[in-house]
């Protein structure tokens, strides 16, 4: 049969595709193993050297501590903002609603390295000294109008009738938030915490322009890799991937969990 | 879940709430309307502002003029040139990846079944590692003595070929890193289109190709259409292809724009290069957006 046939050319096109797509990943993870300091394949001899100068160094401890600290506050103010941003996006039918649903895109859509220019840019004309607190507020106006599609995405699957409802019988509107409104969109509140620590972590072109002096784990990374390199950058690279697959599994595990628990 | 502790407060009088002056929609959109224009809008002000100073000087505000501008236009000035470039990459990224996307985008929605779920996260998570570290990485893999130039030669070959630092390899790291960009918009789009119309056509006796034409494309448009203008328009602003593996082979727009700014100390040269291409890119997101129905895409799933 044809129709068997198509899907199994999908199957392995799709196969392929995840496979190159993971490919660099490997590469670099097979770098930060190798004993020498120049990377030659195949390995000649494998060792854990690399890993644990990454691991012993202050300078990186240090820059760790900043991504940490950034992608923690970018999460907690870009989930507040964006909760209240999906309701208005998804829920109310308001007069501005169709261009404010246009002009949230626009940041997703807009450069990243101009965009972080032109916030130094900003930062510089009102006299402002960059460094990791004005990265957090440029990773926010990026990652804001992400996350607030992404809990949008749940607020359209809610009945609002249950939140009239909660008003009919005698709610204030702070009583309908807490106890119906919030419950009910938990899962895209939760994904939406998960995309914006992820995206901060990885984020590079607005680190790089509104970090000032502060340095993170992308930023460190890419001046190491345009000048003197050492193996410590797949190393550290590996690392800050494979924190992020952990954090993604333990996120998506919860969720499951918590879902389970509150069906049952 | 709606808890019934809210049947407690029936009782409560219902206060009478002093009329408003915004709807409940604009004071939740007040946060992120503020945030924006704090951060997206007034930056874009301050590069307008720039652009209008004189040349390599800070004055912003406070001189007027057009020479930024009319520098760019200069026949001598290969600005333009670096403009074609990233047009040209952004166009073949959004055709190479449409055909790559559509055929992973159709296995989403309707053969990979309970798996889909899992794929898609295999195709997300690429996005929470930095572009950096995976460019890195296929540097590793094409560099000499690298994992595919060491593979073959252990093979007993030649040896892989010198890829890197070419425009070609520029191209291959903006599709590598702009696919998730396209297939998402486009698995979104695709499960628009409704299941029963096409077996129903199959039924009334259509052929494969008559139904993907007639009936797929078009209702799926509303999703590929936007995966193709974000993947453009992120491919017109990408820079980290061909800095790290196109080893500067070719400039792109978005790196003329750092080096105004960086090496040149030019701030006013290099924002007036960005007003132009923000124009560009607002212009036809605008437009693409004016186009799309958000809350048939996001919401009817």
């Amino acid at each position: 049969m044809t129709h068997r046939r198509t899907h199994a050319l999908i199957w392995i096109w799709t196969l392929f595709v995840v496979a190159v797509v993971y490919l660099p990943i490997a590469c670099g993870a097979l770098a930060s193993f190798n004993k020498s300091r120049y990377f030659g394949f195949p390995v000649k001899a494998y060792a854990t050297d690399w890993w644990e100068k990454t691991l012993d160094s202050i300078e990186i401890g240090m820059i760790v501590r900043n991504s940490i600290l950034i992608a923690l506050l970018v999460t907690v103010l870009s989930v507040l903002i964006a909760t209240f941003g999906a309701l208005a996006f998804a829920r109310y039918d308001w007069k501005g609603r169709r261009l404010y649903q246009k002009l949230i895109m626009l940041p997703i859509f807009f450069p990243q390295p101009v965009l972080g220019l032109a916030m130094l840019l900003g930062f510089s004309a009102v006299g402002i000294q960059t460094s990791w607190m004005t990265a957090v507020f440029a990773h926010l106006v990026w990652v804001v109008p992400v996350v607030t599609l992404v809990i949008a995405i749940q607020v359209y699957g809610f009945d609002p009738s249950l939140e009239e409802a909660a008003i009919d019988l005698g709610c204030s509107r702070l009583q309908v938030l807490r106890e119906v409104t919030l419950p009910l969109l938990w899962p895209g509140i939760w994904s939406g915490m998960l995309f914006a620590f992820l995206l901060s972590w990885s984020n590079f072109p607005l680190s790089l322009y509104t970090a000032g002096a502060d340095s993170t784990i992308p930023k460190w990374l890419y001046a190491k890799m345009v000048a003197g390199y050492t193996p410590m950058v797949p190393a550290l690279g590996t690392m800050a991937t494979l924190g992020a697959a952990a954090l993604l599994l333990t996120g998506g595990l919860v969720g499951i969990l918590v879902r389970r628990r509150t069906a049952s | 879940m709606a808890d019934l502790t809210i049947v407690q407060h029936a009782e409560a009088p219902r206060e009478e709430r002093p009329a408003r002056r915004l709807s409940a929609g604009a004071l939740c959109a007040l946060p992120v309307i503020g945030l924006l224009a704090l951060g997206f809008a007034a930056p874009l002000v301050a590069i307008l502002g720039y652009s209008v100073a004189t040349p390599r000087s800070f004055d912003v505000f406070r001189s007027f003029t057009l020479e930024n501008f009319a520098a760019l236009f200069d026949p001598t000035n290969t600005v333009w040139l670096s403009f074609l470039w990233s047009c040209g990459f952004a166009l073949l990224t959004v055709a190479l990846l449409a055909v790559i996307a559509y055929p992973i985008a159709y296995g989403l929605n309707r053969v990979f079944g309970r798996a889909s779920a899992f794929i898609s996260v295999l195709f997300v998570f690429p996005l929470f590692v930095s572009e950096n570290v995976r460019l890195y990485g296929w540097v590793l893999f094409y560099i000499k003595n690298g994992v595919l130039d060491g593979t073959l030669k252990w093979l007993g070959l030649n040896g892989g070929p010198e890829v890197l630092y070419t425009p070609g390899i520029t191209l291959f790291g903006m599709l590598y890193t702009y696919l998730p960009f396209m297939l998402f918009p486009m698995t979104l789009g695709l499960a628009l289109v409704p299941r029963d119309l096409v077996d129903a056509a199959r039924d009334l006796g259509a052929g494969r190709l008559f139904i993907w034409r007639e009936i797929e494309l078009p209702l799926a448009m509303p999703g590929i259409l936007i995966g193709m203008l974000l993947t453009f328009v992120l491919a017109i602003g990408a820079t980290a292809e061909a800095k790290i593996l196109g080893g500067q082979s070719i400039i792109v727009i978005s790196h003329d724009i750092e080096i105004a700014f960086t090496y040149s100390q030019n701030w006013p040269a290099g924002s007036a290069l960005a007003v132009l291409v923000t124009f560009f890119i607002g212009a036809l997101t605008l437009f693409a957006l004016s186009k799309l129905d958000l809350d048939r895409m996001l919401g009817r799933r």
